[in-house]
């Protein structure tokens, strides 16, 4: 999101902080559905920059239709809900006849037979899959779907040959395809948002919201580019509170907001232009500005992303939901567990819930009886190596999930044996003190040379990055 | 809480912001701030004025206040050593050293040289060059320049910086105008003080608000200093170049001057006023060497610049007023061979710079003997 984009919903947010609740709510949805075209950029393949918002609409509705309470269905009552959310999507369509006066979707719309076509077609299905199908079924379906396109958007190889067939259909030169051309703004957060749903839906846990609460929460859009991945049940019990605009409420959504803009387009902007990057990877001198450079990218990653979650938290705060927070002081930390606390909390969350638990407790009550430390182990490897793939799936986010899995096991088997011993520094406080600081310079640095592997995009520069950061 | 807190809150925010946007517009800190650098304490100082045309490549920027592009260069590091012959070199792109690394630039060449004089003061040459054509850009910078104690002064020149219409177009004398216009005055030089580019800033432009551009500059500035330090890049050089033209239009035009040149025509009064400038500070005047064609037309010019009449006439214009004002005057224009020129006609490669340092440096010894 743009400085301009963001003082424009920060004015529009506040503003409908003073509605009623029940308005309130239909400016959630309405302004969530059109600020998923409006800040969608522009792709190279023509019509894409339209699709995919589209797509991320229809997405929604689609998981819906799968998890939703009511059951047996009511076709009607949810063709009527959904009917408004379609009717959006075509006069959004529709600005395409409005010439230069269109500023909401960054190109022209298709043809809008195109999207009536499509509108009715996920209509139809829509209904298809309430009145007919298995829902358990369907949720599979769906989940398997998500994740396939998930890993598709992920993968260079993959998204580079979407790209070949998209530009393809729309008679574009194949040769140009780029998976630099698949900008599908929000889709890593909206699809977790919808795995979470989809998942709890296979292990019982029934959502009671409208079409419109869950698109609401689906594509909340303070929270669309950057998260948190907040649950549903939550910011739907948020969404229908009756919070009304209070002093506190306003001084604190505000000051989060200003807080996050000076962490993003002061602090982190101004940090960019300094921080490791492929470019300067390659031209800096061995030593102590090697450093300088990794220690400015490992700052602006964390001002960056909490800046963004701050204005989201700012906004959310003065529509009435109180989002998750994502990032507690992560660089303050004393041992690399509490950093993962404290790190993009809901992503690690998410993970702990739906992969770490499940499969440390697959692993506890096996046939196979194994040793506490190896299932740990295990987990910590599975787990990190999926949030290292979240971002990406090459092998420099794998190398630095691995990074962090180690130090995470390395610190459990560390603190499990240090722990009788550092009672014995209860009656010494500098002690403790020393051993605090000990802890932060570690854990700080650990995960500041994890961002090597991060930032860079190939081991081999990676690995030549480490040992300009060690020849002195 | 109440609302009346909030919007007391608000009041004394919104109060701070309008005494900041006044003060800085009435006491316009600009030129103080720009001589606050990390250039010369936390980073090294650059080995030339910052320019760059693509900053996030170059790690550079250029600026427009003289005050932060010298506080950047490392001839403000600190007061002249007592062993060191100092030596200011002003001029051009080719000066400057476009397309070559800080390493390869002609200062450092010549400082690569080792040389010393027989009083056993070693030569330091700083590169002062900037890449725009026009002797009163060199003037403006000489302006700066003349406080940090040179000993000797280097002026390369060439003729495409000699034309009036050159004088006062490019941005850096257009974003100067105080300076400019005082320099006009000073030394009564033919060009107008009045001259439409200059960039007159109106109450606005002054304000914190009107001024945030050149502020954001200063600190992007500032923070590439560290990425200057980290890399010792201050230009992107692509891998490859358009080379210089060979064949050339078979056009005699030289801006719109007509055969022969006279005095008249270029800008002698700026070079005049540069030599008063520098006061007692000896002044080497060097025609510097150019690429001379053997392509199509090249009976008709010497490379895409100039003409032949044109650059032959200059050439003894130059001479003579040398002669006629006592100043030195070297003429180098072909000491170095054709292909030791890369994208232009003036620019050289890092060899041929080498070349022209050796001459400069051989010069310098000579001259600086003669002086004493």
């Amino acid at each position: 999101m743009s400085l301009f984009q963001i003082l424009i919903f920060s004015m529009l947010t506040l503003l409908a902080g003073w509605l009623r609740p029940r308005w309130r709510a239909y400016f959630v949805l309405t302004g969530s559905l059109l600020a998923v075209y409006w800040i969608q950029p522009a792709t190279p393949v023509r019509h894409l920059d339209f699709w995919f918002p589209t797509a991320s609409i229809f997405i929604t509705i689609l998981v819906w239709a799968t998890t939703c309470q009511n059951n047996p269905p009511n076709v009607r009552l949810a063709l009527k809900q959904a009917i408004p959310i379609i009717a959006i999507v075509v006069l959004v369509g529709l600005t395409r006849y409005l010439g230069t006066v269109c500023c909401l979707t960054a190109t022209r719309p298709p043809e809008i037979t195109q999207v009536i076509a499509a509108s009715l077609l996920v209509t139809i299905i829509l209904a298809i899959i309430l009145a007919r199908f298995n829902r358990s079924y369907t949720a599979l379906l769906v989940l398997v779907l998500l994740i396939a396109v998930f890993i598709c958007l992920k993968t260079e190889s993959l998204a580079k040959l979407a790209s070949a067939a998209l530009r393809r259909l729309q008679g574009q030169d194949m040769l140009l395809a780029s998976p630099l051309d698949l900008r599908w703004l929000g889709f890593s957060y909206l699809a977790f948002r919808l795995l979470h749903v989809l998942r709890d839906f296979q292990l019982g846990k029934v959502q009671g919201a409208s079409l419109g609460e869950f698109t609401s929460y689906a594509l909340f859009f303070p929270a669309l580019t950057a998260g948190p991945i907040d649950r549903s049940q939550r910011f739907i019990s948020d969404l229908r509170s009756e919070t009304r605009m209070s002093p506190e409420i306003l001084l604190d959504g505000g000051q989060r907001i200003l807080l996050g803009i000076f962490k993003k387009f002061v602090l982190a902007d101004s940090l960019a232009i300094m921080a490791l990057s492929p470019q300067n990877a390659v031209q800096t001198a061995p030593g102590i500005w090697a450093w300088v450079l990794l220690y400015a990218y490992s700052l602006r990653i964390y001002f960056d992303f909490a800046g963004y979650t701050d204005i989201a938290l700012g906004m959310g705060r003065w529509l009435g939901i109180k989002l998750p927070e994502n990032f507690t002081a992560p660089y303050f930390k004393t041992n690399l567990t509490a950093f993962w606390n404290s790190w993009h909390i809901t992503l690690a969350q998410w993970f702990r819930s739906y992969f770490f638990n499940p499969l440390t407790r697959a692993l506890r009550t096996g046939r196979i009886s194994l040793p506490v430390w190896l299932i740990i182990l295990v987990g910590q490897i599975g787990t990190m190596l999926l949030i290292g793939l979240w971002h990406g799936v090459t092998w420099n986010f794998a190398a630095w999930g691995l990074w962090h899995a180690l130090g995470l096991f390395v610190h459990n088997r560390w603190s499990d044996w240090t722990r009788p011993r550092m009672s014995s520094l209860e009656g010494y406080p500098t002690m403790r003190h020393l051993a605090n600081l000990g802890g932060w310079f570690l854990t700080f640095n650990y995960v500041t040379l994890g961002w090597v592997w991060f930032a860079l995009p190939d081991i081999g520069l990676s690995l030549a990055m480490f040992q300009k950061l060690f020849s002195f | 809480m109440s609302y009346r807190q909030v919007l007391r809150i608000l009041f004394k925010g919104f109060g701070l912001l309008a005494f900041f946007i006044l003060l800085f517009s009435y006491t316009n800190p600009l030129p103080a701030l720009g001589r606050i650098s990390i250039y010369n304490h936390i980073v090294p100082g650059r080995l030339r004025l910052p320019y760059a045309d693509d900053p996030q490549r170059a790690y550079s920027l250029s600026l427009f206040s003289l005050d932060a592009m010298f506080a950047s260069h490392q001839l403000a590091a600190g007061p002249k050593r007592a062993d060191e012959f100092r030596v200011l070199l002003i001029g051009d792109s080719a000066t400057w050293g476009f397309l070559l690394r800080p390493e390869e630039s002609l200062s450092a060449q010549m400082n690569a040289l080792g040389a010393a004089l027989p009083d056993g003061r070693r030569l330091r040459v700083y590169n002062l060059g900037y890449p725009v054509m026009s002797l009163s850009k060199d003037l403006l910078v000489l302006s700066y320049a003349m406080r940090y104690q040179p000993d000797w002064i280097v002026w390369p020149v060439t003729l495409e910086s000699f034309p009036y219409d050159k004088q006062l177009f490019p941005p850096l004398v257009q974003h100067n105008p105080a300076p400019m216009r005082d320099l006009i005055q000073r030394f009564g030089l033919k060009l107008d003080p009045r001259d439409p580019g200059f960039v007159q800033p109106t109450l606005f432009d002054q304000s914190l608000i009107g001024q945030r551009r050149p502020l954001a500059d200063l600190i992007r500035f500032q923070l590439y200093g560290i990425l200057w330090a980290a890399t010792g890049i201050d230009q992107d050089i692509p891998a490859s170049n358009p080379q210089r033209m060979e064949d050339l239009p078979n056009d005699p035009a030289f801006h719109d001057l007509r055969p022969p040149l006279e005095y008249k025509d270029l800008a002698f009064d700026v070079l005049e006023a540069g030599m008063a400038l520098a006061g007692d500070t000896p002044v080497l005047i060097v025609n510097e060497p150019m690429f001379v064609s053997q392509g199509a037309h090249s009976d008709i010019r010497y490379n895409f610049y100039y003409p032949r009449w044109a650059y032959d006439d200059y050439r003894r214009l130059l001479a003579e007023q040398s002669a006629r004002q006592g100043w030195l005057y070297l003429d180098f224009w072909d000491a170095i061979p054709s292909d030791q020129f890369t994208n232009t006609a003036i620019h050289m490669t890092p060899a041929g710079t080498r070349m022209f340092a050796r001459l400069l440096v051989q010069a310098l010894i000579d001259a600086s003997a003669h002086d004493k």
